[in-house]
């Protein structure tokens, strides 16, 4: 028997003596704290995990499940190798590449992506929510077809076009081609429909002009819906691998999860390396949820549910 | 994507259809980036499947033998069975614990939900190649957090070779799945038990329905619509299942001993971008986009019957 054995058995036997003791409302609610507690164990105990083996020696990276115990602590257990070894310059066939780099790379790829994506989706949305125009039905149409193509039918031949364009191999080759999605058009399209047609007509009566109405009215009155695709959009970019992998080639162009998955078999000795990196590459994902949190699960789940 | 979405634009009453070109320049960059980066490219994905190419600049043209190919492929049929194996993992194993942990919190009071919800969201924070790579070092023998976690708890798996031996493979890939994925569904079933009508839980509960019963006939079918968008988007994810494995795996580009961990993107991805062969890549794109096609118009349909029972 272990501690955490013995801890399973006894939140088992805590609910089976309150079920026999008749508190049936107690026991129910027992048993729901404890399930609830012991799966956020299981969900945040990889985090944790990682959280201490960035500061562990490789020498005693196995050694402990978590920390060592505190008579243990020294320079020789716990020490930041593992981000010297990760923020050191590697040689490549352009010269050494640093790993803040790659952190530039993908700030700069997932933050462009985003801030186009958020500029157009919501100029074509409004335009599909506010207006009537030749066209708009069969474009619609066109756009909820084009939804249910799965994106890696078009990998293939979208690589051919992006060589044919001479964009491999750059960010903007990833960019571009990411800059307006479906998706966010028709998240937009909701927000939109919910501004007031009179509200549009008034300003236009004052004598805005179409893009005025779109920047100076519309826009500040779909704000939480650009919070929540904001952080969809980026989240997606940062974690995106599969269109990096094959669009990027050289060494400094890559983007953090490709490069950390290169890593995974340059460092089989030293894991520490490439966890450092990735508990690193973890943590602007996580800012900008906490930041954007409460919009974001709105977000997400109303096109889903209010249907 | 949504439920909204689907409707027929409807005209406002009384709104006369715009004359200026406002919505056509609005709209713009979405016609000209879908002309250059959809249309085309899905063009070409058609033609792509009758070529064989070497790199994206040479190719011949080889009719259905790419599909010919494909099925008579032993190591492409493993990749079939591995990811309908991996779909089915997702529906009736990670789907049903995502709306017990959604029932779990919907019954708590709304600042532990929010805690909690926040908890189990969070894997979903990094993204699947990162928690690949967690996982590839959390599954070590004898010293991985797994193994000692259910070392502990079972008194077995200590020396478990998840990611060399071809039996745990799979297996392996599941559980990882399950804890990213987990927290994400739970979402959208949370979101959903909060429209469901508390007035008819309360009149089953007070005829002597039991929780199960309440559950199973009231809850349940007044959720209907997000349960079948929840599974269509899960058998879509799952038939696309590539960065788990390859990063899990990654001494065999995601193939795993035995080919156990084999999905069909990973070997689309292997042929069309590392052997070169876009065409064949192409084919089992098509291969995917039609299982998927297939499995959602199946499921729609089976909604709309169980709706009219």
């Amino acid at each position: 028997m272990n501690i955490l054995q013995i801890l399973l058995l006894s939140l088992f036997v805590a609910f089976i003596v309150l079920r026999l003791l008749g508190r049936r409302q107690t026991a129910s609610r027992f048993a729901r704290w404890a399930l609830m507690g012991l799966g956020a164990v299981v969900v945040l105990a990889p985090f944790t995990w990682l959280a201490a083996a960035v500061f562990k020696d490789r020498s005693v990276l196995n050694e402990y499940i978590f920390l060592p115990p505190v008579e243990q602590w020294s320079e020789k257990t716990l020490n930041l190798n593992n981000f010297r070894e990760l923020f050191k310059g590697r040689p490549s066939l352009t010269g050494p590449v640093y790993f803040w780099e790659y952190v530039l790379n993908s700030t700069v790829y997932a933050t462009c992506t985003t801030v186009l994506q958020i500029f157009f989706c919501s100029l074509g949305g409004y335009a599909l929510a506010k207006y009537e125009f030749r066209g708009k039905n069969a474009l619609t149409l066109f756009m909820l077809g084009s939804m249910m193509i799965p994106s890696v039918l078009l990998l293939a031949p979208l690589y051919k076009m992006v060589v044919d364009l001479g964009l491999v191999d750059s960010l903007a080759g990833l960019i571009i081609p990411g800059m307006v999605g479906t998706y966010g058009i028709f998240l937009f399209r909701q927000a939109c429909l919910a501004v007031p047609n009179e509200m549009i007509d008034a300003a236009r009566l004052d004598g805005c002009g179409e893009f005025g109405i779109y920047l100076r009215l519309v826009m500040p009155l779909v704000r939480p819906m650009a919070a929540a695709f904001c952080l969809i959009c980026f989240l997606g970019n940062w974690n995106a691998f599969f269109a990096p992998n094959v669009f990027l080639h050289s060494q400094d162009k890559l983007t953090l999860p490709v490069v950390l998955n290169l890593y995974l078999g340059e460092f089989r000795h030293d894991q520490g390396v490439f966890l450092t990196g990735t508990a690193l590459a973890m943590i602007p994902p996580a800012v900008l949820f906490f930041a954007l949190q409460r919009e974001f699960i709105s977000g997400l789940t109303s096109g889903a549910v209010k249907g | 994507m949504s439920g909204k979405v689907s409707q027929r634009p409807v005209r406002p009453p009384g709104r006369p259809r715009y004359k200026g070109k406002a919505p056509y320049l609005f709209l713009s960059p979405y016609i000209v980036l879908t002309a250059v980066f959809f249309v085309v490219p899905f063009v070409n994905a058609i033609m792509l499947a009758f070529y064989e190419t070497n790199g994206p600049r040479s190719r011949v043209f080889v009719g259905l033998d790419n599909f010919v190919f494909l099925f008579t492929d032993p190591i492409f049929q493993r990749a079939l069975l591995n990811t309908t194996v991996f779909a089915l993992a997702s529906v009736f194993i990670q789907l049903p614990l995502s709306m017990a942990l959604a029932l779990l919190l919907n019954s708590g009071g709304d600042k532990v939900k929010g805690f909690f919800r926040l908890v189990f969201f969070s894997p979903n924070l990094v993204g699947q190649v990162l928690v690949g790579i967690l996982f590839s070092v959390l599954f070590t023998p004898r010293y991985g957090l797994v193994n000692r976690g259910f070392q502990m708890v079972l008194h077995w798996g200590l020396e478990a070779r998840w990611l060399s031996e071809p039996r745990l493979i799979m297996p392996a890939i599941v559980l990882t799945s399950l804890w990213l994925w987990v927290g994400f569904n739970m979402i959208y079933f949370l979101a959903a038990l909060q429209t469901v009508d508390k007035t008819l839980q309360e009149a089953a509960r007070i005829d002597g329905a039991s929780p199960w019963q309440i559950f199973w006939h009231v809850t349940l079918p007044s959720m209907r619509h997000v349960v079948i968008f929840v599974v269509i988007m899960s058998v879509i994810g799952s038939y696309q299942l590539f960065e788990l494995p390859l990063t899990l795996l990654s001494e065999s580009y995601g193939y795993g001993a035995n080919d156990a961990g084999l999905t069909l993107i990973t070997y689309l991805n292997y042929n069309a971008f590392r052997c070169g062969d876009l065409g064949l890549g192409s084919a089992v794109g098509w291969v995917v986009a039609t299982i998927i096609f297939i499995i959602s118009l199946v499921q729609i349909r089976l909604g709309r019957i169980a709706e009219e029972d």
